[in-house]
């Protein structure tokens, strides 16, 4: 297991190395730092002396790969591929347009993304499961039914739509809890409610209604009907036989997207005035800071490899068929 | 002339999906089991109303894409034709009164009063009241007319809708008269009660009967749109019907074009991947695994923050201003495209793994015929299904997209019209006292209407090409039947 763990974190690296340089392709050869001075000093009336200045204040100065008057081994350090890409495998981001550190920075505010994703995730997947569970169980009844086309109607319906309709009920006619906001310690529940159960509600629809097929395709299968002619109730044979045989599908979607949870949530935490890291990035994204988009990017694709990982190892825990090697 | 015909690159594209959409209905009429599996798509009377929702939507997008450029009054001492630097379409031509009749701010639908009071002087005294809009009921000459004049107005235009229906039946019913080679009223017959002892017929009650709705409902949104504003008016005082209406070919656009760029690189890779293996399938598994490992929001806002760097930087590229708009939209389909064709990818290379092994293909590789040759003739038949599911598929998560991506900043231009830039516009709109609810409300309806006639269509589709969903269809319809 430690053996085949290893194994697997030593094939990640091709891959993150293929993310950075793909990162700078995107960032510094696609678009030279000129590119991105002028555009980002206005277009009109800039100045060769302004645009060297603000290459200097963020290390874009540098050659790209190669520093041939350079001494040495700067040769190749001392050059924005080293500085900006190479330095995030040590999760060095260097610094962002204000000032300040982006890995600090990004230390500092995934306490708030994880205090909205954690009960989102934990409570979508309670209420998505028995959600599907109720379908199968009330299945070919026009309860089966309705809320199939429920489900069809709710996935069809904009991510925008539901916060900004949950924000306008809750939070302005009804007056619940605050419009948004953030406070820390115990007080940030009153903050989280809204947001958690908005994006629980909104991710209802195509969950469940994937729950339930996978959950129909078990229930057709020889066990299940062995179990029920031994006896079994049918709440029984949901939950022990079922569920826990639709779980190896479940867990694909689900263990993958657990180390993203740092990530937060972009339009949760824009719209509700969260300082996690859904905000930053889209903050970065608004002011068109690069450096921090560069960084958002590279831990995203860390966070997902390490989702892949854990994926394979609950496998393991869920089905004892599979052995890893 | 009086207007000079302008082709956007947009455009180009959209028609020339559309021919091909042709040819291959075409091809599918040739292809029997093509046929018989549309037919099945067709026996589904939710899949046929769904398709009479999206058809209307497209052919609001398709009248939308014909741009020209109108000619410019003569001017004194100049000889040369001149033309408007802004470009219309045949839509815009249609809804000219929805377009030009502004207001100064926001009003409440089908109001004829303004939505805010306003100073103004009445008799000589110097009064707060709400002002009579500009084009709103303006044609009122007593506002308690207002009342009879909608009731009017809504069965005239609830009539001129059911002819357009009464039309549209006789040519539906004519067609399958011509096609089946019977008589008029015995297709009449078989379209409104088929025989239910023959074979499944194909749902043109379903079809017809989502007509009649959307004719109603156009018929009296046109009875009204004449002297009213039927969804209100935004800040800027623009109709927001119009508005709503020229947001139908964005999304329509970010939908299907997308796959333009989608089909060909999963299509080729995949099957390049799992036909010739060894180090070919090493670096396409190993390019779609990074880029399947970057969070797919954050990999379309570097490339879109790159694109926008590029477009910035060289003004001179484009001449009119719906030219950029037209050049972002272009690129996000673009970067859409190239974000999103891992998934299919990787199915069509693990279902080509399958198809290398099966007795036919090896017939064929022992006959020396050549990789490219086994892949058009052998596998990539047999793949189209999956092809095809995932593009339907795919279309309304498109859909949805666009509008979170407009939202977060990296969508379309601003300038474009689209559900995402009317949403974005209105987001704070709920806010206000008393609240501006209709902007929000025109595209909530018009998105779902779309998107949840794309998902139902989308599951006929699959329920009809993939196998194992007609295995089991099968299965429960012996059970049914025993």
């Amino acid at each position: 297991m430690i053996a085949y763990i290893i194994r697997r974190l030593f094939y990640a690296i091709p891959i993150l190395i293929g993310v950075n340089l793909l990162t700078f392709l995107l960032f510094f050869v696609v678009n030279t730092p000129d590119d991105m001075a002028r555009m980002q000093l206005g277009m009109k009336r800039v100045t060769p002396e302004a645009i060297a200045k603000w290459k200097a204040e963020r290390g874009y100065d540098k050659p790209l790969v190669w520093n041939a008057e350079a001494p040495g081994l700067d040769k190749a350090t001392d050059t924005i591929l080293f500085d900006k890409s190479v330095r995030m495998f040590a999760f060095d981001f260097g610094r962002a347009d204000d000032g300040r550190d982006i890995a600090l920075e990004i230390r500092s505010r995934m306490g708030p993304s994880l205090a909205i994703a954690v009960p989102t995730f934990i409570l979508g997947l309670f209420v998505t499961v028995s959600f599907a569970l109720l379908l199968v169980f009330f299945r070919n009844t026009a309860l089966d039914v309705g809320g199939v086309v429920l489900c069809v109607a709710a996935m069809s319906i904009s991510g925008l739509f539901y916060i900004i309709g949950g924000q306008y009920l809750v939070s302005k006619v009804w007056n619940l809890v605050p419009i948004s906001g953030y406070a820390g310690g115990l007080d940030a529940g009153r903050f989280l409610i809204l947001p958690v159960l908005i994006s629980v509600v909104g991710g209802i629809g195509s969950s469940a209604r994937w729950y339930r097929t996978l959950f129909l395709e078990e229930i057709n299968k020889d066990y299940v009907r062995t179990a029920r002619a031994k006896g079994l109730s049918e709440l029984a044979v949901l939950f022990r036989h079922v569920l826990k045989n639709a779980m190896i599908p479940i867990l694909t979607g689900v263990v993958v997207v657990i180390p993203l949870l740092f990530m937060g949530s972009l339009l949760l935490e824009s719209f509700f005035g969260i300082p996690g890291l859904g905000s930053y990035t889209i903050d970065a994204i608004g002011s068109q800071d690069f450096a921090v988009v560069r960084s958002m990017v590279f831990i995203g694709s860390v966070l997902y490899i390490a989702g892949l990982l854990l994926t394979d190892i609950s496998y393991t825990l869920v089905d004892p068929r599979v052995r890893l090697n | 002339m009086d207007f000079k015909p302008v082709l956007l690159w947009s455009d180009i594209l959209l028609w020339a999906l559309v021919a091909g959409c042709v040819v291959l209905a075409v091809y599918c009429r040739s292809q029997d089991y093509l046929r018989r599996a549309w037919r099945r798509v067709g026996e589904s009377a939710v899949a046929m109303a769904s398709v009479t929702v999206l058809a209307g939507f497209v052919l609001v997008g398709m009248l939308d894409s014909l741009h020209y450029q109108p000619r410019l009054p003569a001017q004194d001492g100049r000889t040369a034709v001149q033309y408007a630097p802004e470009v219309l379409s045949a839509l815009d031509a249609l809804l000219a009164p929805l377009r030009l009749n502004r207001e100064k701010t926001y009003s409440a639908p089908l109001a004829t009063h303004g939505f805010a009071k306003e100073t103004m002087e009445r008799d000589g005294v110097q009064v707060r009241d709400f002002p009579r809009l500009h084009a709103g009921g303006a044609h009122l000459a007593e506002p308690s007319h207002y009342a009879a004049d909608l009731c009017r107005r809504a069965a005239t235009g609830a009539f001129g809708g059911l002819l357009v229906w009464v039309l549209l039946v006789g040519v539906v019913v004519g067609l399958i008269a011509l096609a089946g080679r019977t008589r008029y009223g015995a297709a009449c017959r078989a379209v409104w009660r088929p025989d239910p002892e023959g074979e499944r017929p194909v749902a043109w009650r379903a079809a017809l009967l989502t007509a009649l709705v959307l004719c109603l409902l156009g018929g009296v949104a046109a009875g009204w749109a004449g002297g009213y504003h039927v969804f209100g008016t935004d800040k800027v005082g623009q109709d927001v019907l119009y508005l709503s209406l020229k947001s139908v070919r964005t999304a329509l656009l970010i939908g299907t074009l997308t796959t333009l760029v989608t089909l060909p690189l999963a299509v080729a890779l995949g099957l390049i991947a799992g036909l010739r293996g060894g180090w070919w399938d090493d670096a396409i598994q190993y390019v779609y695994t990074v880029l399947n490992s970057i969070p797919g929001v954050l990999l379309i806002a570097a490339m879109v923050l790159m694109m926008q760097v590029i477009i910035d930087t060289h003004p001179d590229w484009f001449e009119t201003a719906a030219e950029r708009a037209d050049a972002r939209l272009l690129a996000l389909c673009f970067i859409l495209g190239l974000t999103s064709w891992t998934g299919l990818c990787r199915l069509l290379r693990a279902e080509t793994l399958k198809l290398r092994e099966l007795d036919y293909v090896q017939a064929a590789r022992a006959f020396g015929v050549g990789d490219a040759r086994i892949m058009a003739r052998h596998i990539l038949p047999n793949l189209m299904h999956i092809v095809l599911i995932s593009l339907v598929m795919d279309f309304s998560g498109l859909v949805l997209s666009e509008a979170v991506l407009s939202y977060i900043g990296i969508g379309v231009d601003t300038t474009m019209n689209s559900f995402g830039t009317l949403i974005n516009a209105a987001r704070l709109e709920l806010s206000r006292e008393p609240v501006v609810w209709w902007s929000l409300a025109a595209a909530f309806v018009l998105m779902l209407a779309m998107v949840l006639a794309a998902n139902l269509f989308a599951d006929a589709v699959r329920d009809a090409f993939d196998p194992r969903f007609q295995w089991r269809a099968r299965r429960i319809h012996k059970r049914a039947a025993a």
